[in-house]
């Protein structure tokens, strides 16, 4: 598309907007996501030559109401009447163009799908992007990813589309997407890493739609903190370097420095939440030298606020930090009994490290080994089978 | 995630996979399998499957699931009640986290 950049970014950022607006007004997911791709067609093409029209966003949901008009007209003589009426609505008295991204994350997010649904949905109706790009992105076939997209649609249609899983639903699943491209970003999976800037740009949509929800703003620190990390977490062959032996001038000052003043301000006017104190814990590993003893404090607060077994093998390791390994090693000792986290690779592997610290190498490297083998990811096991030497 | 479900039952109909089946495949008879070995650097052909025995699978799909929770369901609907069974088999990925 020929398009400068500028109308592609307010076409992108008022594309959810225009398609919440229709879906509100005349549902059916289908047909006014057709009438919404038309819509950005039509001023893709006109905007660059015709300028801007005065108010974008009207001017889509215009285009895009009149084109499902004409697309149902043939259909349904009664319903043509209804939306012909909606379709002159004066836009005075409607949620704002943010409210409209937000509503529709939460039908994306309905509780009656199941999280790769949702994650789908929400790429492709948020976000914008086209179904093969979603399918690249999670590497399956495009075939695939066509039908979970429209099923989870049909889903939606026969759920109904007042039900939904709320804002903790939303950031959820902006989390999942950030982890599914954060995890991947390196060597033939770079096209995945676009996923953490998507998720960045959704979650500060629906932090500026809710500005004043601490959680939304723990969640967009939690992301920044951890991308700012991104360039020095693999090297250039594809092997993971730990938090520790990171090169830390190729970490992302702006990035830490805009997700730490986040999540301060978040903690000091709104009440406490795991994506905030997640976001607390990731800006004290960015700092030099780690405070392991504020980070021992906020993992017994997460502890107590949203208990799990990820989070007692994080508290023990930053115990084992304060205290001395066996201390942490003591900890672990709970988990082996919790079929949770009980054949998890990372209880092994942390097992292995504390054990190291400790002196006892011959048992960390069986450890290593055992978590080797139970993990599925090839640079993971890499490292373990590094560190069990 | 990916996982391989190696079929110990005859193949059934794939609705139930739709959005999670990668792709699937349906073996022919395991007597005009080949096994191919090697020893001392000389391959050698064996007539039969590699691992011998009644218990052959009869096919396989490719699925991309939420969770191995999730994939031992679909394993239980390709069932369906019917004898037989299905194995699980988690596929290595090439994204990890760092530790």
């Amino acid at each position: 598309m020929s398009a400068p950049p500028r109308v592609e970014d307010l076409l992108r950022d008022l594309a959810p907007q225009v398609l919440g607006v229709l879906l509100r007004r005349h549902g059916g997911f289908e047909e006014c996501e057709d009438a919404v791709q038309e819509a950005l067609l039509a001023a893709a093409t006109q905007w660059p030559v015709e300028g801007l029209p005065d108010s974008p966003r009207s001017w889509l949901v215009t285009v895009a109401s009149r084109r499902l008009v004409d697309h149902v007209r043939s259909e349904q003589a009664r319903r043509r009447r209804e939306l012909t009426v909606a379709a002159m609505e004066p836009e005075g008295a409607e949620p704002s163009g943010h409210d409209d991204t937000l509503n529709l994350l939460f039908l994306c997010c309905h509780p009656a799908l199941s999280p790769a649904s949702q994650v789908a949905l929400t790429l492709r109706a948020v976000g914008g992007l086209t179904t093969a790009e979603v399918a690249r992105a999670f590497l399956v076939p495009e075939a695939t990813m066509a039908v979970r997209i429209s099923r989870a649609k049909q889903k939606i249609k026969t759920a109904g589309s007042f039900g939904h899983g709320g804002l903790d639903a939303v950031l959820h699943v902006l989390y999942l997407i950030f982890n599914e491209g954060y995890t991947a970003s390196s060597g033939p999976d770079l096209h995945r890493a676009e996923l953490t800037d998507e998720a960045i740009r959704l979650t500060r949509a629906v932090h500026r739609s809710r500005p004043d929800d601490g959680e939304v703003a723990g969640l967009l620190a939690l992301m920044l903190l951890t991308d700012a990390r991104r360039a020095a977490r693999t090297a250039p062959d594809g092997a993971l370097i730990p938090l520790d032996d990171q090169d830390r001038d190729r970490w992302d000052r702006a990035l830490i420095d805009e997700g730490t003043a986040l999540v301060t301000d978040a903690m000091s006017r709104s009440p406490l939440g795991p994506y905030q104190l997640q976001a607390a814990i990731a800006a004290l590993h960015v700092q030099s030298p780690t405070d392991w003893e504020q980070i021992r404090i906020l993992y017994v607060v997460l502890q107590r606020l949203a208990p799990n077994p990820m989070v007692t093998l994080n508290h023990a390791v930053a115990v084992a930090m304060t205290r001395g390994p066996q201390a942490g090693l003591d900890l672990l000792e709970d988990l082996d009994d919790d079929p949770r986290i009980a054949r998890h690779h990372r209880l092994h592997a942390v097992r292995a490290h504390l054990q190291d610290l400790a002196g006892d190498h011959e048992a960390a490297r069986e450890n290593y080994l055992l978590a080797a083998r139970l993990t599925t990811s090839l640079p993971e096991q890499r490292y373990l089978r590094e560190k069990a030497g | 995630m990916k996982f391989l479900l190696n079929l110990y039952v005859e193949p059934t109909e794939e609705a139930a996979l739709a959005g999670e089946l990668l792709c699937g495949q349906v073996f022919a008879d395991p007597s005009i399998t080949a096994a191919v070995r090697s020893h001392d650097g000389v391959a050698a052909v064996t007539e039969g499957p590699y691992t011998p025995g009644s218990d052959q699978p009869t096919g396989c799909y490719l699925i991309d699931c939420d969770s191995r929770e999730r994939a031992l369901e679909v394993a239980a609907l390709i069932l369906a009640g019917r004898d037989g069974g299905v194995e699980v088999r988690p596929l290595m990925d090439s994204a990890g986290m760092e530790m």
